[in-house]
């Protein structure tokens, strides 16, 4: 074949026919594709591996209500559950149902659903995940449009994780004539939208659920297109073929920000640290003290995330409730090398440990303890980096084998004390690698505490104790990046979840 | 001769793939991983991680964990993937054929390419065109297949955006596909809007796999062809008066293909295993962006399903060249 002026004019107009098949278009947005960075694996967001998955939730929370609604600022509302709480003494918890709502089938939603779904995920036989929370109640029953359930042992945020992992509530009557295999199949909920149609590890296309008991959602059609590769997920909303993505390097991010598209960042509940194992040289408080002391992390944020984080210096963000901005570790690289001093260690005769690390788990994850390596070897700290996959740090937490340091991320959508400081830092929990005994002793009456304020004070207690002797390295907070169509109105959720039903044309 | 060879392979192959199972069954378990300790939420308590473990039989012993699964693979049934809850086969059959599709596809495509560019290169041999096809070659050769993706989709995905980036077909599209091999099928069904789709979706991804298998082919073609344009029989047809188009491809190209075929039977196991990457990179909804998701999961019955499959498909396909360079070839013919 001739390669000439009409053999490439005739090119062109196949490549621009093959365009025409789909390609969706910018100008009108009538449905909007979101270009996601994880897949769904499966539609039960109460049981199984993706129950506990938090980059899923703002998909579950498309089709499926939890008990409480949670605000974009993390705050509790009623939702599924118009009223909640517990009696004078403590023993029963009592819920108020929502009436008028509808099933995606059209059949009600009653107070059935929600008793049922609570004793579901407290029946240890269902494989949930988090059946030790809701298993704390028990003989679950309903009287008129209020549910009834028997306190077996006292949670203080029982009802927080009505809006936290695996809160969700599932049609009885439809689970119970679809089994667990048919409602993989065609899910059902009472959220925004409805599942049209699903193909594993490529999209989900939704419909609005126009009898939505929160009002209907401004996009009628609304396609999620499981994007894993960062470089990919920009090309899609660089091209044109889809609307908003998230999750991408925040170089990225600022490039296209300010061109063809607009963007959003901010705080999410998603924080950097570095667990310290009270092993080895981590029994001696001053190499604790002064590893903390040595990271400027605000130089580490500018420089390595391009001024996306928030600097904290304990495990709660400000949008935590325990958040006490009076809690300050700071950066004092003198100080340091003054506690290595009076322990024997100084630049010429190092301390040494392992620090483990992901690599490319999060952003800079690598990068970031390369640069605290960096700064610990000039105040007299030699610390030699392990890279591990993120599946051996949960074999390693579990066991009480991590390194004496190892850098990881803690998700807490709930914001509430329990599960950050509590879980990471509560020695006999799995996920915490710090077992000493005066610990365990600050934070074991708090689990039970029943007067709020003396608890969330009591928290506050703890990060403070935690912060001075240095058992733990708080980092950052993570920012998220969204980018968005100039079409689209994006409101971001401090829980990391893009909620399709929050965007609006603008 | 022929059949007792054929058995006698096809035994070989069973024995491969008990191999690769116990291996893989074995490897999955004992490397740093747990499939409990990914699932396990803030504040599980030791009892909780028991009665998870026992859920999903992961606390006995791994011998009877290999003999629970036997048993099951002797009844078809695979095991149930731990982050799906669906059945294993039905998992990996179901994405079998868009991975097929996309490595014949790319198969096509390379040899088209390769062939194209071994029999421009050697009808222009000594020219300055030669020396840019041969350049063309060590390009392609030298960049893997992930970052022709990337280059790709830079190129026709954004700067130029005629074809999809991800994915097998457009969401909205109502596919009346009764089997899982779509482009077949839009074909079959005359369906060519469809088609037209599908291909727009699948060529980035083929190509990206396609290039540095074309490569390989070109060089081996080439270098045969030289090779052959030199024997006597060749001059003959020269001195016969046929044109250089004839002797290259009536009489060269017969004798120099059968490295080339060989070749592309071994090259195309390695390119269904380039498809993990890719697939990945396109969002590709095939076998093997299913077997990352598996692996970082630590699904572990999701990666024995997909790696036997993979391996079923790997010994199969040798299979078929060996007996298929047998039939082609007269000297193995006839013994």
């Amino acid at each position: 074949m001739n390669l000439n002026r009409r053999s490439l004019l005739k090119l062109s107009a196949a490549g621009a026919a093959l365009s025409l098949t789909g390609l969706p278009a910018l100008a009108a947005i009538d449905e909007l594709v979101i270009a996601y960075n994880v897949t769904l694996p499966s539609w039960d967001p109460t049981v199984g591996p993706s129950a506990v998955n938090p980059t899923i939730q703002g998909i579950y929370q498309s089709v499926f209500d939890q008990y409480i609604l949670q605000q974009p600022d993390l705050s509790p509302a009623p939702g599924l559950l118009t009223e909640w709480g517990w009696n004078d003494d403590r023993t029963q918890v009592w819920m108020t149902v929502r009436e008028g709502v509808k099933w995606h089938d059209g059949s009600d939603f009653t107070a059935e659903d929600v008793a049922w779904s609570l004793a579901r995920v407290a029946n240890p036989d269902t494989g949930s995940p988090i059946q030790f929370v809701w298993g704390t109640l028990k003989n679950h029953r309903v009287e008129g449009n209020k549910v009834i359930a028997d306190v077996a042992q006292f949670d203080p945020t029982i009802f927080k994780w009505m809006y936290f992992l695996t809160g969700y509530v599932l049609p009885k009557a439809y689970y119970e004539k679809v089994g667990a295999e048919g409602f993989e199949a065609a899910p059902i909920g009472t959220g925004p939208y409805m599942v049209e149609k699903f193909e594993r590890n490529a999209y989900v296309r939704l419909k609005a659920n126009e009898a939505y008991w929160g009002g209907a959602p401004e996009f009628k059609t609304v396609t999620i297109k499981f994007v894993t590769d960062s470089a990919a997920r920009v090309a899609e909303v660089e091209s044109g073929n889809a609307h908003v993505t998230l999750e991408m390097p925040y170089e990225e991010y600022d490039r296209l920000k300010n061109g063809p598209l607009a963007g959003v960042a901010t705080p999410v509940s998603d924080i950097g640290m570095i667990f310290l194992n009270d092993i080895d040289v981590m029994l001696d408080p001053n190499v604790r003290k002064a590893a903390a002391l040595a990271i400027d992390k605000q130089t580490i944020i500018d420089r390595l995330l391009s001024g996306y984080g928030v600097a904290i210096d304990t495990l709660q963000t400000p949008e935590y409730e325990a958040y006490d901005p009076s809690i300050k570790v700071g950066y004092d690289p003198e100080k340091a090398k003054e506690l290595l001093a009076a322990s024997g260690y100084s630049p010429e005769n190092p301390v040494k440990f392992k620090i483990q690390t992901t690599k490319g788990f999060k952003p800079k994850d690598y990068e970031m303890v390369q640069a605290i390596v960096g700064l610990w070897r000039k105040v007299g700290i030699e610390a030699e980096i392990e890279v591990y996959e993120i599946a051996k740090h949960y074999e390693l937490r579990a066991a009480d084998q991590l390194a004496p340091a190892a850098f990881y991320n803690w998700g807490n959508s709930v914001g509430d004390p329990t599960t950050s400081t509590g879980f990471a830092m509560f020695g006999p929990s799995p996920h915490s690698v710090w077992d000493g005994a005066d610990l365990i002793e600050k934070i074991a009456p708090l689990w039970g505490e029943a007067d709020e304020a003396k608890r969330i004070e009591g928290w506050k207690a703890v990060d403070r104790y935690i912060a001075e002797n240095a058992l733990v390295i708080p980092l950052l907070q993570y920012v998220q990046p969204i980018l968005h169509a100039p079409g689209v109105k994006v409101v971001p959720h401090a829980s990391g979840a893009l909620l399709p039903h929050l965007m609006t044309r603008g | 001769m022929f059949w007792q060879k054929l058995i006698a392979r096809i035994g070989t192959t069973a024995v491969t793939l008990i191999g690769v199972a116990v291996i893989v069954f074995v490897v999955i378990r004992v490397v740093p991983g747990n499939p409990v300790a990914m699932m396990l939420p803030p504040g599980a308590t030791e009892a909780d991680v028991a009665r998870l473990t026992a859920l999903y039989g992961l606390d006995k012993s791994i011998p009877a964990q290999f003999l629970i699964w036997v048993q099951g693979v002797l009844h078809g049934d695979f095991g149930t993937s731990i982050t799906t809850r669906q059945p294993v086969l039905d998992l990996v059959l179901g994405r079998l054929p868009a991975t097929l599709e996309l490595s014949i596809m790319a198969l096509v495509m390379a040899v088209a390419i390769g062939g194209t560019a071994a029999l421009t290169g050697t009808r222009l041999r000594g020219t300055k065109a030669e020396g840019a096809i041969d350049v063309a070659n060590g390009m392609a050769l030298s960049v893997p297949d992930f970052l022709w993706g990337l280059a790709l989709i830079l190129l026709f995905g954004v700067l130029m955006p005629v074809f999809h980036i991800s994915g097998r077909v457009t969401p909205s599209l109502e596919l009346p596909f009764t089997t899982g091999f779509y482009l077949f099928e839009s074909l079959f069904r005359l369906r060519f809007d469809l088609w037209a789709d599908i291909v727009s979706h699948m060529l980035m991804p083929a190509l990206a796999l396609a290039i540095p298998l074309a490569a390989i082919i070109g060089q081996l073609l080439k270098q045969s062809l030289k090779e052959t344009m030199h024997l006597d029989y060749v001059t003959l047809s020269r001195t016969k008066g046929y044109g250089e188009n004839h002797v290259i491809t009536r009489e060269a190209l017969p004798n120099a293909i059968l490295p080339t075929l060989t070749l592309v039977g071994v090259q195309f196991t390695f390119l269904i295993g380039g498809t993990v990457i890719v697939e990945r990179l396109f969002s590709y909804e095939g076998l093997g962006n299913m077997a990352i998701d598996a692996v970082i999961n630590r699904d572990l019955p999701l990666i024995q399903g997909i790696v036997i499959l993979f391996a079923v498909i790997f010994t199969a396909v040798n299979l078929v060249v060996d007996l298929l360079y047998t039939v082609l070839n007269p000297r193995l013919r006839h013994g």
